[in-house]
């Protein structure tokens, strides 16, 4: 797809070429672009509980991952908890920070950058009296996400900051976050 | 009726190709729903001028003749242009006729229209991309009191009631809308997605002079990466205003626009915007850049850095801390929201099995793959200015070729077809 310019090929570790090719296939055959992602959660005790990953949807067919991944996640002691993990709001920053900077490394990787280091600090503000009902009006999430990103690279500031904008573009949880999303919850 | 080729749509698009046919003796019809130059006449609003100099109102075989080749046209203007480009090339123009079908019959098109049926060889679709307002999904949940325009109902600040106005969308049309309803005395707020953000005047030129001289409006649609996004990317932030001031989100939220991200959603009455304001605003910056480094380095290249001023760059655009997510539309203080979120073309007349599963034609820089069908006038079709009055002319100069020759090699065939029945 790309053809590097630089004598030492850029290599982020991500195949590019297979990106685009899925991309092509995919805007021939939409449908198997519909997947659908699941996670399922077993509570453990007090204010712990356990997610697990394994299967999901995707290409037209049901796939597995190679391995059964688990979260567990608490609330710390602050909040009378036992910490046995992270508190899912911090797994969600988690989640925005691997999503960005995979496609950091990914769009570095089409446009011919080589990075040395990527590192991101995420902070995010929140209220809590929204999560004690102690004020109506004060929302339960996060009132702001700041991330920032320290990246060695060949590359000139405003074109690392091109791919970091363009991984924003192109992230589903940046999206996810940004943007509202229907959420529906059974019980059976 | 019979032609060879029938061309429909009397703009520019249609017009330029007219003259590469007549020039290529190929003996056509102009099909006009209304009047020459139609769109620009009955779907503009009252202040819009053109984004692009005189100067660059270049249309095969005529250009601008006037004393203020900088100056931007009015709409009247626009249309007297294209109205003489008509009469001068002596274009055959059948005005009043409104297309209700082209389909295949035979070898070629039947042309089904309200003043009779053309049957033809090939047909010049040069109907615009610009017929119909696009509008989200998301508007069946606006509360029904609050009055809605699309920029093609939109004509002046006079029409609006007096009260805060929402406009959605940040391109041409709608950082444009938004400066004159703000500038009127009505609170404006406008949803920002993608955008593209240049200055009007870069180093004491305009800045279609740069993407003029530095061969930007040239690149040819198969020499970019990615078409499909080329194609699709947004009209430029731009105002032909006589102070040539440029237009940005900067300039607007220095009059007291309001800027929030893009309309993600209505729920019960309140806007929800995307967070993504600050990316969005950032990508624009950053693309506005590289075409400014581009044109330094062309003119580094072409030694014009002693005619025009020093390279510099603007102010990043300035987005406040945490822009608003929520926007109540039934408080009151919105009395009118504006779409302006694009436009699309009007096919339901094609009877032809030509277009993807979006609605759009497939084709190739404008040779469409049902044969002796021609597309002309979209954006990069082949080239980046293709949409331009001054673009449009060089893809009619390689359309027109590409059908002068598919109409010889039918006549060819006929011949060879007759010489064997004949011999038999």
């Amino acid at each position: 797809m790309t053809t590097a310019t630089t004598e030492k090929p850029v290599n982020n570790g991500v195949n590019v070429e297979a990106l685009f090719g899925a991309r092509e296939a995919l805007t021939k055959a939409p449908e198997a672009a519909q997947f659908k992602w699941r996670a399922s959660c077993e509570w453990v005790k007090g204010t712990q509980s356990r997610s697990t990953v394994d299967s999901f949807y995707g290409l037209g067919a049901e796939q597995k991952h190679k391995t059964k991944f688990t979260f567990d996640s608490d609330h710390p002691e602050v909040f009378a908890s036992e910490d046995a993990a992270a508190t899912p709001v911090e797994i969600v920053l988690a989640g925005l920070a691997g999503c960005l900077t995979a496609g950091i490394a990914a769009v570095a990787q089409a446009r011919d950058i080589q990075l040395r280091s990527v590192k991101a600090t995420l902070e995010a503000g929140m209220d809590i009296r929204g999560i004690l009902g102690a004020d109506p009006d004060v929302r339960n999430g996060f009132d702001g996400i700041k991330v920032t990103y320290k990246i060695d690279a060949d590359a000139s500031l405003d074109d690392i900051k091109a791919v970091v904008a363009q991984s924003q573009k192109r992230s589903a949880v940046y999206d996810i976050i940004t943007n509202p999303t229907n959420v529906t919850v059974e019980v059976k | 009726m019979r032609t060879t080729t029938v061309v429909i749509g009397a703009g520019q698009a249609g017009l330029a190709m007219s003259w590469w046919l007549a020039k290529r003796s190929i003996d056509h019809v102009v099909l006009e729903r209304g009047e020459v130059a139609n769109s620009w006449k009955t779907e503009r609003w009252d202040s819009l001028t053109l984004l692009t100099p005189n100067w660059q109102s270049r249309l095969p075989g005529y250009g601008y003749q006037g004393g203020d080749p900088d100056g931007f046209r009015t709409m009247p203007e626009t249309i007297g242009f294209i109205e003489q480009y008509a009469e001068v090339i002596s274009a055959p123009v059948r005005t009043h006729t409104k297309v209700i079908s082209v389909r295949s019959r035979g070898e070629g098109y039947e042309v089904v229209t309200d003043q009779g049926n053309w049957q033809c060889e090939t047909v010049v679709l040069a109907t615009g991309a610009c017929n119909i307002p696009v509008v989200p999904a998301v508007a069946e949940a606006v509360p029904p009191a609050m009055k809605t325009l699309t920029p093609i109902q939109y004509r002046n600040p006079d029409q609006l009631e007096e009260g805060g106005v929402f406009v959605v969308g940040a391109s041409a049309s709608g950082v444009q809308i938004a400066d004159e309803i703000q500038r009127s005395g009505r609170p404006v707020t406008l949803a920002v997605g993608e955008h593209v953000r240049v200055p009007r005047v870069y180093r004491g030129k305009d800045i279609k002079r740069w993407m003029d001289a530095s061969g930007v409006l040239d690149q040819r649609y198969d020499e970019v990466d990615d078409i499909v996004r080329a194609r699709n990317v947004p009209s430029l932030q731009l105002a032909g205003y006589t102070d040539r001031r440029t237009i940005d989100l900067n300039s607007l939220t220095r009059i007291g626009v309001k800027l929030v991200g893009r309309l993600a959603g209505i729920n019960q009455g309140k806007a929800q915007f995307s967070g993504s304001l600050r990316n969005v605003c950032a990508l624009a910056d950053l693309k506005m850049i590289r075409l400014l480094d581009t044109i330094d380095e062309w003119a580094r290249e072409n030694g014009c850095d002693g005619e025009v001023g020093p390279p510099h760059r603007f102010e990043p655009t300035e987005v406040e801390e945490s822009p608003p997510l929520l926007l109540d539309l039934t408080s009151g203080r919105i009395k009118t929201l504006i779409w302006a979120t694009g436009f699309r073309p009007d096919y339901s007349w094609l009877d032809l099995p030509v277009l993807d599963r979006k609605g759009t034609i497939r084709h190739d820089g404008g040779v469409v793959e049902a044969p002796g069908l021609y597309l002309l006038g979209m954006p990069f079709l082949r080239r980046r200015k293709s949409s331009l009055i001054d673009g449009v002319g060089d893809d009619a100069h390689d359309l027109s070729a590409h059908l002068a020759s598919y109409v010889r090699g039918k006549a060819v065939k006929t011949r060879e077809v007759h010489a064997r029945f004949s011999a038999g």
